[in-house]
């Protein structure tokens, strides 16, 4: 079997991280805009195995390492990012984003 | 490429699309832990046993069930009239579709340069132990502080707000 | 002799394996040994049907099935035909994908935590590194089938059913995590089978086992604790509690896919079971030195059998919790123990050998439980035990 270039797992990555972020910026509900950062970070943890494995030193872990603590803040991003949400939603009783823009103008 | 990569890989990518197409957010929701489930299989065929079983246990176990629990408790499963879209879905659509051809020539320009596969680095649990309590222990400790501090914030945030009589 | 009874099912294996060409004998070894489990759990779930209904009927002062063979034993054919041959309906409005998709994830997860138990010497599937987080993993997914199936069913009562049995299973799957975690610190290892291999000592004839330690217990309680409830066994069966929910996030499952939902239910209990014993009852290793003659094997279902009798009787005999009650009881009770358990385990290893170790977390265990109970149910104004009579 033909070892997978690198090239490989970055494009992968890329790809996952744009459909996240098309994701975050066209989508009207706010937990879906959550979904989509989810994957771009996972994307990124992607971009940071996918280096440390085919680096010239991976017995030194610093990759694996980034991207186990980008998990856990990934975590708690998301458990306070979705309290929010639903903080926001009790309020303005939708979480259409394109009608919370008292804000605006 | 192996045969695994590229099954592996669409799985992740339809799992991708399919998060950020759907009409139903519960469905979106789904599709999102089918994707985390690929990137993990990803992780574990490079090599990467622990990230990759952090990700399923992390990600699958307790983030897809944060965000399903949020989608219920918004009332989120009721499509909405005006559609899913926002009304400046083609200005996003555009910027992600700059931002890979950006990321995507850099790779494909940067390819003939890239390192090639080097063998299999044999990661034990007790290198990680070792390295989290020896080299990383400063990360780890603020790690932890972070998360007790987004508990208590998302307990807080969320929380129903006592106002006189219920 | 002995170690060939010990070794037969691995020998048996090789012999199989050996007929066929050399490149590929690793493979042909794993399918061999998945499908054997895949034949023998569900063959196994067969027969602790009959063993729970007749268990939980006798408790309950009644024959249970009695009609089918003798003495019932036949029950599980006359119940697999009568799934496998009714009307598999579908509710019109329910979500058809999600519907169909949740009891195959359920199997699917659940099957997959058996890679890594050790079931006798030499007989673990994959001997992983991080053998022990792989199994939760595995474990943390099933949650995830539970919400489809109540979701996807688009009935209140399975959405409520299926909410409580999520919040249930992921407070109860931080004691879990927490309680094993002290076995690791104590063998110094993720993988299951060098955590066995730490416990198949013997002094004075007796074992290693590290549910004769201060800690061992305490990690062993709460563990059984943690595991009732992520099953959903009584006394934690309110998600599927029959006189308040019809049946709760299966309600709407009929023929083959309740069968599924079911089957899937008593695999995670024996693989939770396995679990448990792998990480505190020794896994294989026999209870006393001169017992070791007596097959690995032998030890290691034994012990999944007494943990199946052990569910059938708290079935039987505890009433079912409440929902606050049972969360209340998992974050202000179970989690402070366990953690209070960790620092119990770096005690004990730092103190070393001898009688003052055993002294030390003893005290701390038995202080902090009499403790934690005194304060919790000092808030409570129960009143003396009554009896009332029938007559």
């Amino acid at each position: 079997m033909i070892a997978t270039p690198l090239a490989g797992y970055l494009l992968v990555a890329a790809l996952v991280f744009a459909i996240g972020l098309a994701g975050a910026l066209t989508r009207r509900n706010a937990i879906l805009v959550l979904i989509g950062i989810e994957l771009m970070l996972n994307a990124a943890n992607l971009n940071l195995i996918a280096f440390w494995r085919y680096g010239p030193h991976p017995e030194a872990m610093t990759g694996m390492m980034f991207a186990i603590f980008s998990i856990a803040v990934a975590a708690a991003e998301a458990a306070v990012g979705l309290g929010l949400v639903i903080s926001i939603y009790r309020h303005a009783k939708t979480t259409d984003l394109d009608q919370i823009n008292r804000m605006k103008g | 490429m192996g045969i695994a990569f590229y099954i592996i890989s669409a799985l992740t990518v339809c799992g991708g699309l399919a998060a950020v197409l759907l009409k139903n957010t519960v469905h979106c929701a789904l599709a999102l832990t089918v994707a985390f489930a690929g990137l993990a299989l990803l992780f574990l065929r490079l090599d990467a046993q622990f990230a990759g079983f952090a990700q399923i246990l992390v990600y699958i176990g307790a983030v897809a069930i944060l965000v399903v629990f949020a989608i219920l408790l918004t009332r989120g499963s009721d499509t909405p009239k005006d559609g899913v879209f926002s009304k400046t879905w083609l200005a996003g659509l555009a910027i992600a579709a700059a931002v890979f051809s950006v990321l995507g020539w850099a790779v494909l320009q940067a390819a003939p340069w890239l390192p090639h596969e080097t063998v299999a680095p044999n990661v034990t649990v007790n290198q990680i132990g070792e390295a989290l309590m020896g080299r990383y222990v400063l990360p780890l400790e603020i790690v932890a502080v972070l998360l007790t501090a987004a508990l208590v914030g998302a307990v807080i945030v969320a929380m129903h707000e006592k106002e006189g009589a219920k | 002799m002995i170690d060939r009874l010990d070794q037969i099912f691995v020998l048996l294996k090789h012999w199989l394996v050996g007929y066929l060409p050399g490149e590929w004998q690793a493979a042909a070894g794993v399918v061999v040994s998945v499908v054997v489990i895949i034949g023998l759990y569900p063959a196994l779930f067969a027969l602790t049907t009959v063993l729970e209904r007749k268990g939980v009927g006798r408790i309950q002062n009644r024959l249970g099935p009695n009609r089918v063979g003798p003495y019932g034993i036949l029950q599980p054919m006359a119940d697999g035909i009568k799934s496998l041959t009714k009307e598999d309906i579908v509710p019109r409005s329910a979500d058809a994908v999600v519907h169909f998709l949740a009891p195959i994830v359920l199997v699917v997860t659940v099957f997959m935590g058996f890679a890594v138990l050790p079931m006798g010497r030499n007989m673990v599937l994959v001997d992983m590194d991080a053998g022990l987080l792989f199994y939760f993993a595995m474990g943390a997914s099933t949650e995830l089938s539970v919400f489809m199936a109540g979701w996807s069913s688009r009935n209140k009562y399975s959405l409520l059913g299926a909410m409580r049995a999520v919040a249930q299973m992921i407070s109860y799957e931080v004691a879990l995590l927490l309680s094993s975690v002290v076995v690791v610190m104590a063998a110094g290892s993720l993988s299951l089978v060098k955590i066995v291999e730490a416990q198949n000592h013997y002094t004075w004839g007796l074992p290693h086992w590290y549910i004769f330690t201060p800690w061992g217990l305490a990690g062993f309680l709460m563990y059984a604790i943690a595991a009732t409830a992520e099953t959903n066994r009584s006394p934690f069966d309110l998600p599927e509690g029959e006189s308040e929910l019809v049946a709760g996030y299966h309600t709407e499952y009929s023929g083959f896919k309740f069968a599924l939902f079911f089957l899937g239910e008593y695999v995670a209990m024996f693989s939770i079971s396995g679990l448990g014993s792998t990480l505190f009852l020794g896994g294989w290793s026999a209870p006393l030195a001169f017992l070791t003659w007596v097959p690995s094997w032998i030890w290691f279902f034994g012990k999944l059998l007494v943990s199946m009798c052990v569910f059938i009787w708290l079935r039987g005999t505890l009433p079912r919790l409440r929902q606050d009650q049972l969360m209340n009881f998992a974050w202000k009770f179970v989690l402070p123990m366990c953690l209070l358990n960790l620092f119990v385990v770096a005690l004990w290893r730092f103190i070393g050998d001898g009688w003052l170790r055993w002294l030390v977390c003893s005290a701390i265990l038995v202080l902090a439980y009499v403790g934690i109970g005194w304060e919790g149910m000092s808030r409570k104004r129960l009143g003396a035990r009554s009896y009332r009579y029938a007559d």
